[in-house]
């Protein structure tokens, strides 16, 4: 039996209601976007009418996805112009009566359709110098405060959709500062290495030199479209911002503050050991 | 046929879950030269999704607790079929494993006294899980992540692996993939390989599992000559979301029940204390009023029955469901907001408060959530040697929920995280190992590979065929309902006659567009793995007439503890593609771990 057919049951004042989905089709060589007419059905998130037009009319049509649950951060987009995750936008949020534009994430370069080539952050991640622990207590165990680990675990929160990546317009537009630029993800990565409590490596430095935290001018984009709702502008940048503030103009004004705050024990000269590529075979053991 | 790109390396890890990067992190601490395939992108395989804990006898909270205990939990979890010494080596291993994640920078939620912090769960004597919130596997994915990448390992994104490549003895030494940014082949040549590619789940309808779920993994193995064990035993979590239709099958974490949550159908009647099987009845609270008082204090009182192994709830659901006592969704209620304060649920389960929120516009801070079971997890997989996660064929080795044996007819909460740390190591360590003996380099055997990339492409060039994603509703279609939670025989023997038919639709499903990033293709030759697999499990349910664990029979509804309770099922392709079944004995426990459950204690 053709559903299309069915009645409206007895009851129901309305028919079946349709949406149509503006997608974006092409590659690197070009593409546009394609009108795709579907049944709306209750429930649904953007990313399931996109896997509706998969499954019954472009069974070629390129899209990233994995868990489905805002877990994994794989099925980023631009839904109506605005950068999100397909599976945490519910149909019943958007305005129905107008086409819904889903487009890829206009940072990165198109691979095809929804699909968009996002190596420049697996890139970045390669560049940061790991964690240096320091010793465990005597009984091999580490004693961490949970007050001290909150904000850690904020970050820890992130799952690299790299939305904020996306809508950072330092790289949005600007191609050019990508060599220059980590990105808020990443600079939130330095910082939740930064506030570590086991950490024994200073990164302030690297933070300004390597991953340019100077670039960003604290517009808080990133914090609007992170799915996961960290504050990654108040509670990541700006207090990296400020350490590094301590470590670049005002050494004495840097020593006074650190004696009395929780001491960091290394040196500025370790920190200068660590070459671009920041692996970690650079860095004092 | 056109030049194949082509890499060679000591070890080749198929899959970068947790068991696949801590499997990487292992050989190239060791000094082979290793590499990582994967499915998606580094950082989003299906680890991520689990969020309760890693169980371990770490002791922070009970420091009654140990190895013993834990190996204990988990073979009666697993109604004693488990390898009890994959189990061993489980329990002993698993606080290591999880302190270690530490040192590269894992924060896990502590205790006052700054130590790591356990939370309760089902099967568990003892609150054991180490955790973070509701989103530990993130935890564990990222802190692996972040470590494979500080070492320099090799990571191959988006490739999907069809094939092991063998040598001319059957040595596995290598394998076949292709580019799913541009449909390209590339040959891996390796000396040894690492199955560590998870689970199966989308051989169901309803399922926590992603796409990435295909049972490619189990299906390379079986076609390289290995042995699958188990397969019949699937875990159906008890908790799953069941609305918005789209959300069908979502995980809702057994934290919820763990710290407090309780089961309730349209009656409001708490009804899993009319489900304690006599197997667990000294242990579970037979009031609300003990139950209620355990979370406070363990040692006086039983464990409500809430947190019975997954198996006995997921069983429990179903009958009151099938009895018309069910939620208007199909499900019932999950109830912890009468239970928590608003602060205390959005502190320990902030993800499950965020994922009904945006999902299904519920607040669990003020209503009960409605959940029903779905497809989780498989116990069964590839047969592997406890200490060395070797497979049968030389070269090949399988770690986390690829393998099987460790976890059973039933796995415990909390178990599959610790599982693929503690094998994921040995399974790197031996992998390296086996690597740094061979003298010769691995050769490609390129006329295989021919024959295997155009098998591939065959697809493309077929013309009103059906989709791949018309058959994979069939398949699903039929496993649901006839291979699902609970199973008899006439059900099962249907299903293997329509496995036999819709397998041979896999010769008609046409593939449209082009090679460049084409799901319909990856679906295609992702079937061949599922159909395989399904008849694996159809096969060995078929086979294993008594209830146990993952696998309940209604013509059979009891345990068989003199016959089946000392078989396993092992599955293996023979020479003519079909599937052969045999029973194997069980490997006998020694009489120093025997002790264990005579005790009872």
């Amino acid at each position: 039996m053709s559903v299309e057919n069915t009645q409206p049951q007895v009851g129901d004042d309305t028919q079946q209601k349709q949406v149509t989905l503006k997608i974006w089709r092409g590659d690197a060589s070009g593409g546009k976007f394609v009108d795709y007419t579907l049944d709306y059905l209750d429930g649904e998130v953007v990313l399931d009418a996109v896997h509706r037009v998969q499954s019954e009319q472009a069974p070629d049509l390129g899209v990233r996805w994995n868990c489905k649950a805002g877990k994994c951060g794989s099925c980023s987009s631009e839904i109506n112009g605005k950068p999100s995750l397909m599976c945490m936008t519910r149909m019943s949020t958007l305005d129905l009566e107008e086409p819904i534009t889903v487009s890829p994430m206009r940072t990165f370069p198109i691979i095809k359709d929804l699909v968009t080539d996002v190596s420049f952050n697996f890139e970045v991640a390669k560049k940061i110098p790991a964690l240096q622990p320091k010793p465990r207590e005597k009984d091999g165990t580490y004693r961490m405060s949970q007050i001290d680990i909150d904000r850690g675990q904020e970050f820890r929160k992130c799952i690299e959709c790299f939305l904020c990546q996306n809508v950072c317009h330092v790289i949005r537009d600007h191609e050019e500062n990508k060599p220059n630029f980590a990105g808020p993800r990443f600079l939130m990565r330095i910082a939740e290495l930064e506030m570590h409590p086991l950490d024994t490596l200073d990164r302030r430095r690297y933070a300004f030199d390597v991953m340019g935290v100077g670039y960003c001018n604290i517009t808080k984009c990133c914090t609007e479209v992170c799915p996961e709702h960290i504050h990654i502008t108040d509670n990541a940048i700006i207090p990296l911002k400020e350490r590094v503030v301590d470590v670049r103009f005002d050494p004495v004004a840097w020593l006074g503050r650190t004696i009395l705050r929780r001491p960091k024990p290394t040196s500025s000269e370790e920190v200068i050991k660590l070459t671009p590529a920041g692996r970690s075979a650079n860095t004092p053991s | 046929m056109d030049t194949i790109e082509t890499h060679n390396f000591d070890v080749l890890i198929i899959g970068a879950g947790g068991a696949g990067l801590r499997a990487a992190v292992e050989a190239h601490a060791l000094g082979a030269k290793t590499a990582i395939v994967c499915k998606s992108l580094l950082g989003k395989a299906h680890t991520v999704m689990a969020e309760g804990g890693v169980a371990a006898a770490l002791g922070n909270v009970w420091p009654e607790d140990n190895w013993k205990v834990h190996f204990r939990d988990t073979m009666r979890g697993g109604k004693m079929l488990n390898n009890w010494r994959m189990a061993q080596l489980h329990a002993q291993e698993a606080p290591d494993r999880v302190m270690e994640l530490e040192d590269w920078g894992a924060l896990f939620d502590r205790t006052p006294d700054g130590r790591i912090l356990q939370r309760d769960f089902g099967g568990h004597r003892y609150a054991r899980l180490a955790h973070v919130g509701d989103r530990t596997g993130l935890e564990l994915l990222r802190t692996l992540q972040h470590r494979s990448v500080d070492q320099n390992v090799e990571v191959f994104m988006e490739c999907k692996i069809f094939r092991l490549l063998q040598d001319e003895n059957g040595n596995v030494n290598g394998a076949l993939g292709l580019w799913r940014e541009n449909g390209k082949f590339v040959a891996f040549g390796a000396k040894s390989v690492v199955i560590c590619s998870g689970g199966v789940g989308k051989i169901w309808k309803i399922t926590s599992n992603s796409w990435e779920s295909t049972a490619d993994g189990q299906a390379l193995a079986l076609w390289a000559g290995a042995d699958l064990i188990d397969m019949e035993f699937v875990q159906f979590h008890p908790t799953g979301m069941v609305w918005p239709p789209s959300a069908r099958g979502l995980l809702v974490t057994e934290g919820v029940r763990g710290d407090g949550g309780v089961l309730k159908n349209k009656e409001g009647e708490r009804f899993m204390f009319n489900y304690i099987p006599p197997f667990y009845a000294k242990e579970t609270a037979d009031t609300t009023e003990e139950g209620d008082q355990w979370y406070e204090n363990k040692k006086d009182f039983r464990r409500p029955p809430e947190l019975l192994p997954r198996d006995e709830v997921a069983r429990a659901i179903n009958s009151e469901i099938k009895a018309g006592r069910g939620s208007p969704h199909g499900g019932v209620y999950l109830d912890i907001c009468s239970r928590r304060s608003p602060e205390d649920i959005k502190r320990r389960l902030p993800s499950m408060y965020h994922q009904f929120k945006e999902l299904a516009d519920v607040d669990i801070t003020k209503e009960p959530m409605e959940i029903g079971p779905t497809c989780h997890y498989i116990m069964g997989g590839i047969k592997v040697d406890a200490d060395t996660a070797a497979t049968s064929v030389p070269g090949l080795f399988a770690a986390g929920e690829a393998a099987g044996g460790m976890h059973g007819s039933n796995r415990l909460g909390g178990n599959s995280l610790s599982d693929l740390l503690v094998f994921g190591k040995r399974a790197g360590e031996y992998a390296a190992r086996y690597a740094m003996e061979q003298a010769k380099e691995p050769q490609i055997n390129m006329s295989l590979v021919s024959d295997h990339t155009k098998k591939a492409l065959s697809t493309f060039e077929r013309e009103n065929g059906i989709t791949p994603y018309q058959l994979h509703h069939e398949l699903q279609d039929t496993m649901q309902p006839l291979v699902g939670i609970i199973r008899t025989e006439s059900e099962l023997l249907e299903a293997k006659e329509k496995l036999a038919v819709l397998k041979e639709k896999l010769q008609q499903v046409a593939v449209e567009g082009n090679r460049q990033f084409n799901p319909g293709w990856h679906m295609a030759l992702d079937l061949e793995s599922m159909f395989d697999v399904a008849m694996c499990t159809t096969a060995s349910a078929v086979e294993r007439k008594e209830s146990r664990g993952g696998h309940t029979r209604n013509d059979y509804p009891q345990s068989d503890p003199e016959y089946f309770g000392k078989i396993n099922m092992v599955t293996s392709r023979g020479d003519d593609g079909n599937i052969n079944l045999r029973q194997e004995p069980l490997p006998e426990m020694p009489g120093e771990l025997k002790v264990l459950f005579e005790e009872g204690k």
